[in-house]
This record gives structure tokens, sequence and C-alpha cells, in this order.
């Protein structure tokens, strides 16, 4: 099982070096076996982490059952991503087109590489500093298409981004401040360590670093009022850089605050923790519903929802009961699925019309026989229609909240879900389903009509993956799965 | 118990009050150009405690880590900004929405803030400097003032760079006890943040020919 860890950490890397001098066409199938295997080593751990505590390598490399929940989100995301951009990118012929593939490729597989490791590092101070790379790593690939708007949410992201990853890191040294009343000056920061001697550690210190945790990995979380960066950048960078971005990097950074959680909760209780996570959630969760209602970019509008789920992630840890933290869990996963094969779909649009502005669009499932439907599948997944996972979650987190007195604090959550789902549907809905006529009263010109026919097979076949994981996810959990969410919801401290 | 701090809590002290002071000097100071000379300076004095924190602990790593830190923060950054500047031709720093003076009574109440928030904590450790760790916390805030009142790219630039000068102390001096690894690869990682930013820096002047932020405002919604 160390080598499990050790491949993961080390191959993906290894691809990441050799597709910047790997032709092209090659970069292409390397990404996606190594995606694959990715996928199918963290499919490996699931047993392994659910019967386990945890699986270590060394001093360094560590995983148990809560970050093989990500590990699996992550690793699905990167196969499925790789597959993706295959479709996806049209190069010109030329030095300029191989440059930028070569850049794209490495710079895909690295960003991949560095979220991984963040779940296989042990300890609070290496998650930051893998956290730290992601963050670079993702604003040279936001940058990468040198367009006005991709310059400047490339800004925008690395100010931001940096600044909240610069209020982490004093979270992490506070933590560590902590932890020197009971471990004296000198002691490294891993998990097992920080959690058997957190209820030795300094109320006040760990008050605040958890504070400045949710406020520093939250502002990459997208968490309103530290969202700010999120829909530029999601919206700007090239498609499967924002389904990366959106599917796996923010469920990241929630995940490193759970590691906060995690501590703290052992140290001072879940009452100070689980109101923290509330207030930025219903923020969260309320401005997205809003802002979802107004939205004309496709990519735009799925960052919304991004921000809108990541609300529902943080509402559900404060509801704290077994069932809400389950269903969180299973959400991470499910979100995943659902926002990757969404930007998918988008990007598909995006390339059959030339266009984002979705008032520009019409009669998107006649263009794309299969893309088409499935985008819609997708974007109706992600308002939570059964038989896909998101149902399953979304249903497992309210029903944790009806059983605690947050009564109110769940009927606004379901309120809140709704509308969002309104927004997300509708325009959505119009750009697909609606005939595809010319309207002669919209002074913007005509809506575009391409020939019938999918941009790339590829595609397809990504967003298949996709949907086939959520029916999976929706209909009916493995088995396996399901102890490894177990397993994780007591590692949250939270009696099963 | 000594009353008086250790010549080493002493050193980081000062350290940590000249990165809070150079940050003032950033505020006030009229020309981009000199903020960049003072960020060079700031991280120079950055540099001088790494070597003495190399010195007292013995942490050989920690000397390639000083040489690191002077030949990027202190030559290559700020020369690249300096060509920056030169190719873009503008100078004068300035905030849009307010003067010097009020500018550094923000940072003067927000500093204070930081500083007692940070002392409040009442975590007393025989064997770390509390006082640089609370300066260091303001120092941080000040770095945010400036990042949000100044609408160029250099200056909230030069303000991340703060944010990371003061953090670098932060985690010097608090966790130098640290195993080294993990000390070296965030130390490590904040320069290749710095060198990041500077790219894209590069990138927003070579696309938009101007260093201002205020046209960045197209994506919004």
């Amino acid at each position: 099982m160390p080598a499990v860890l050790v491949t993961l950490l080390v191959f993906p890397f290894a691809v990441s070096v050799a597709t910047f001098f790997l032709p092209v066409r090659a970069s292409r199938v390397v990404s996606v076996v190594s995606g694959t295997a990715a996928f199918v080593l963290a499919l490996v751990l699931v047993p392994t982490a659910a019967d386990h505590s945890q699986v270590a390598a060394g001093s360094l490399l560590r995983v148990d059952a809560l970050s093989v929940v990500f590990l699996v989100a992550t690793a699905f995301l990167y196969a499925t991503t790789s597959l993706f951009a295959g479709g996806y990118l049209h190069l010109a012929k030329n030095a300029a087109g191989a440059r930028y593939g070569r850049r794209f490729y490495a710079g895909l597989n690295l960003f991949c590489w560095s979220m991984l490791a963040a779940l296989l590092v042990n300890g609070l101070a290496l998650l930051w500093v893998a956290v730290e790379i992601t963050t670079v790593v993702s604003a040279l690939l936001a940058a990468i298409d040198d367009t006005d708007g991709a310059t400047e949410a490339a800004w925008k992201y690395v100010l931001i981004a940096s600044l909240g990853l610069g209020i982490a890191l004093l979270a992490t040294i506070v933590m560590y401040y902590a932890g020197t009343t009971v471990f004296g000056g000198s002691y490294s920061l891993s998990y097992a360590k920080m959690l058997g001697g957190a209820g030795h550690f300094p109320a006040g210190a760990v008050r605040v670093a958890f504070v400045l945790s949710v406020l520093g990995f939250g502002t990459k979380m997208g968490l309103v009022p530290v969202h700010t960066w999120l829909p530029d950048a999601h919206s700007e960078a090239p498609t499967p850089v924002s389904a990366l971005l959106s599917g796996a990097l923010l469920a990241i950074c929630f995940y490193a605050i759970l590691r906060f959680f995690q501590i703290t909760v052992r140290a001072i209780g879940p009452t100070f923790p689980r109101t923290v996570l509330l207030i930025f959630g219903l923020a969260s969760l309320l401005l997205a519903a809003l802002y979802l209602l107004s939205q004309r970019d496709m990519k735009r509008l799925l960052a919304y929802s991004s921000v809108e789920h990541m609300g529902i992630l943080a509402i559900g840890m404060s509801f704290g009961v077994p069932i809400a933290i389950f269903g969180v869990l299973l959400h991470v996963l499910c979100h995943a699925a659902a926002k990757g094969t969404a930007f998918f779909g988008a990007g598909s649009v995006l390339r059959k019309f030339g266009l984002k502005d979705m008032a520009k669009i019409r009669g998107g499932i006649g263009a794309l026989p299969w893309s088409g439907p499935m985008l819609v599948a997708a974007v109706l997944a992600l308002s939570a229609l059964p038989p896909f996972g998101i149902f399953r979650s979304e249903f497992l987190i309210v029903s944790g909240g009806l059983s605690d007195p947050h009564d109110v604090v769940t009927a606004v959550l379901v309120v809140l879900v709704t509308l969002a789902f309104f927004g997300l549907s509708w325009f959505t809905t119009q750009t697909m389903l609606s005939p595809n006529v010319t309207e002669p009263a919209s002074g913007n010109g005509a809506v575009v009509t391409p020939p019938k026919g999918e941009v790339s097979t590829w595609i397809v076949a990504s967003m298949a993956a996709g949907l086939l994981a959520l029916t999976i996810l929706g209909v009916h959990p493995p088995a396996a799965l399901s102890h490894l969410l177990d397993h994780a919801v007591h590692e949250l401290g939270v009696p099963r | 118990m000594a009353l008086a701090p250790s010549t080493y809590a002493g050193v980081a002290d000062i350290v940590a009050t000249l990165v809070l002071l150079t940050e003032f000097a950033m505020l006030r100071a009229a020309l981009l150009r000199s903020q960049v000379r003072i960020y060079a300076f700031q991280s120079l004095v950055v540099t001088a405690l790494t070597l003495e924190i190399a010195a007292v602990r013995h942490i050989g790593a920690l000397y390639a880590l000083a040489a690191l830190t002077f030949v990027l923060k202190v030559v290559i950054v700020p020369a690249l900004v300096s060509r920056l500047l030169h190719d873009a031709d503008v100078d004068l720093a300035g905030s849009p929405v307010l003067g010097v003076a009020s500018m550094a009574l923000i940072a003067i109440a927000v500093s204070a803030f930081g500083f007692f928030a940070a002392g409040s904590l009442h975590v007393h450790s025989p064997t770390l400097p509390a006082t640089a760790l609370a300066i260091a916390v303001a120092a941080v805030l000040v770095a945010f003032v400036l990042i949000v009142l100044r609408a160029d790219v250099v200056s909230q630039a030069m303000g991340f760079f703060s944010v990371e000068n003061s953090v670098y102390v932060a985690t010097l001096v608090l966790a130098a006890g640290l195993p080294l690894i993990l000390e070296v690869a965030f130390l490590f990682d904040l320069l290749v943040a710095v060198v990041v930013i500077g790219v894209i820096m590069r990138v927003h002047h070579g696309r938009t020919r101007t260093l201002s932020t205020e046209e960045l405002d197209r994506l919004k919604g």
C-alpha cells in the first residue's frame, strides 16, 4: 500500500515533465493514461482506508478515509479532464500552437499532481505548501490564453488567492504556536500528532487559527465574501482548467478547512467551528443563488453554482450530525463528477458555437446530439434531480439538518437551493432546448446555427463517464465507498 | 526566568518592526520606483534575520535559503519590476481613493488592531518571541491596506510581497522548530509565488500597456 502513495505522488509529476517535451499528440494520450492510472490507484486505496485507520509511507505521506474521499474525486476529474482536453484543444499547426500545447499539458498534469499531493501529504505544513503550488500553477494556466479577459482574471486570481493563502499560512503558524504549549518548541505538524494533543491546546489560539484557516483556505474554496476571484478565473481559464478548478481545487481547500476543523473540534468542542462554517456557508449560498438568476455567460453560471455548492458543504458541516456529514462527503464526490461534466458540456457548446453568451445561443441540443442532452442532464444533476448523486447527498444533508434544532437554517437552505435550481436550469434549458430560430427582434445579430454534429468523441466520452459516475452514486453507491464515507465521518470527530 | 528578551528574540523583534516601518514608508512613497527600492531594503532586512537564525540555531540549509532570498528578493525581483516601470514610463504612485495622510491613519489603526489582537492570544512560550508575531500580524494588515487602496499592479504586487515578507518573519521566528524540510518547503514556496506574480505582472503589462488596475473591470457580475 505505501507503494501506491509513492506512485500517486511520483507518476503524475514525471508525466508533467515528460509532456513538456513530448509532441502534443503523444501528450494527449499520456495524460489520459496518467489520469486513469491515478483514478485506479485511488480506488485501490478505498477498501484499505475504509478498514484501517491510515496508510502511511514514511513520515511525510499518509492517507486516511477522509483524504481518500477527496483523492477519489480529484483523480476522477484528472482522468475525465485529460480525456476532455484531448477533444477540446484545437491548436494551430505551427510553432505557437505546439508551444501552447506543450505548456498546456505540462501545466495540466502539474496542476493535477499538486492537488493529489495536497491530499497525500501528512500534516498541516505540507498541506499548505501543496495548496500554494496549486495556486501558482493554476494561475499560470488561467493566464495561458493571453486574452484581455484571461489576463484580468489571472491577476485577480493570483493576487487574491495568494493573499488568502498568506492568511492560511498564518493560521498554520498560529496552530503550530498553540501546539508548542503541549509539544514544546520543536515538532512536526503531522495530523496524528496534532489530533492526539489537541485536547490540551489553548482555546484562544485554536479559535484564531480556525477562523484564519476558514478565511484563508475559504478564499480559494470560494466562500463569500472572499470568493471574488472565482467567477472570473472559472470563466476565463481554458475549459479543462475551469473544470479542475471548480470540481477538484475548491474541494481540496474544503479538505484543508476540514483538517483544521478536526483539530479544533477536539480542542474546543464543536459549537464554535460549526457556527463559523454556518455563517460563511449561508452567505455563500445566498449570494450565489441571487447571482445565478442574472448570468448570461455559461461558464460564469457554473462558477456561481460552485459557490453555491461550497456553501452547501459548509452548511452541511455546521449541522454536525453524522448523516449530514456523510451527505457532505458524498456531495464532494458528486459535485466533482457533476461540475466536471457540466463544464465539459459548456466547453462543447463553446467550441461548437464559438461564443459564451447564452442569450445568443439557441437550439444547442439540436446541434450537439450527444453532448447537448448530457449537458442538460449534468445541469439537472447539479440541481439535485434524481437519480443522480447530488439528489442523494443533498437529501442526506437536509435530513441531517431537520433532525437538529437547526430547522430554520434547513428551511433557508432548501429555499435557496430551489432558487439556484431555477437560475441554473432556466438559462441552460433556454440555450439548449428552445428551438433553433433566428430572432428578428433581437438587435444583437442572428443566432448562430452551426450544422449538426459533435465536436469530438473525446468530449462525449468524458461526459458519459461523468454521468455514469453520478448515476452510480445516486442509485446505489458501492458498499466499499459507503464504508469509506462512514469511516471518514468517524474521523471527523462525529460519532457514528 | 529573565525579563529582558534574549538577543535572538531582540533581533527578531527589531526585524519585525523594521518590516512594519518599511511598509509605512511604502504607503507614503510618492514614486513607484522608490516603493520598489523600499521593498528591496525590506527583503534585505528579512535576509539578515534568516542569517541570524541560521547562525544561532546552526541550521545549514537556512544559509542557502538566505542566499536564495537575497538573490531573488533583493536583486532579481526588484530589478525586473524596475525594468517594467522603465518600459511602462509611469512613475507616480498614489491612491485614487485617499490621500497619504488618511492612508497612514488607517494603517496605524489597523496595525494597532493587529498588534493587540495577536497579543491577546496569551500563549506564552519560553522559547518563542511572541512580540515578533504580533508585529508581523500588524505588518500583514498594513500591507492589505496598501493593496486595497492603491490601483496599480506594482503597488499591489509590492503589497503582496510585503505580506509575504511579514509571514516569512512570523514563520522564521515561530516555526524555527519545525522540521527543516517543512520550513524550507514553506519558504521556497513563497519565493515561487513571488516569481509567478512577477510573471503575471509582465503579462498584464504586455497585454494592456499600462500598470493601472482601474481598467480591470470587464469581468463582473
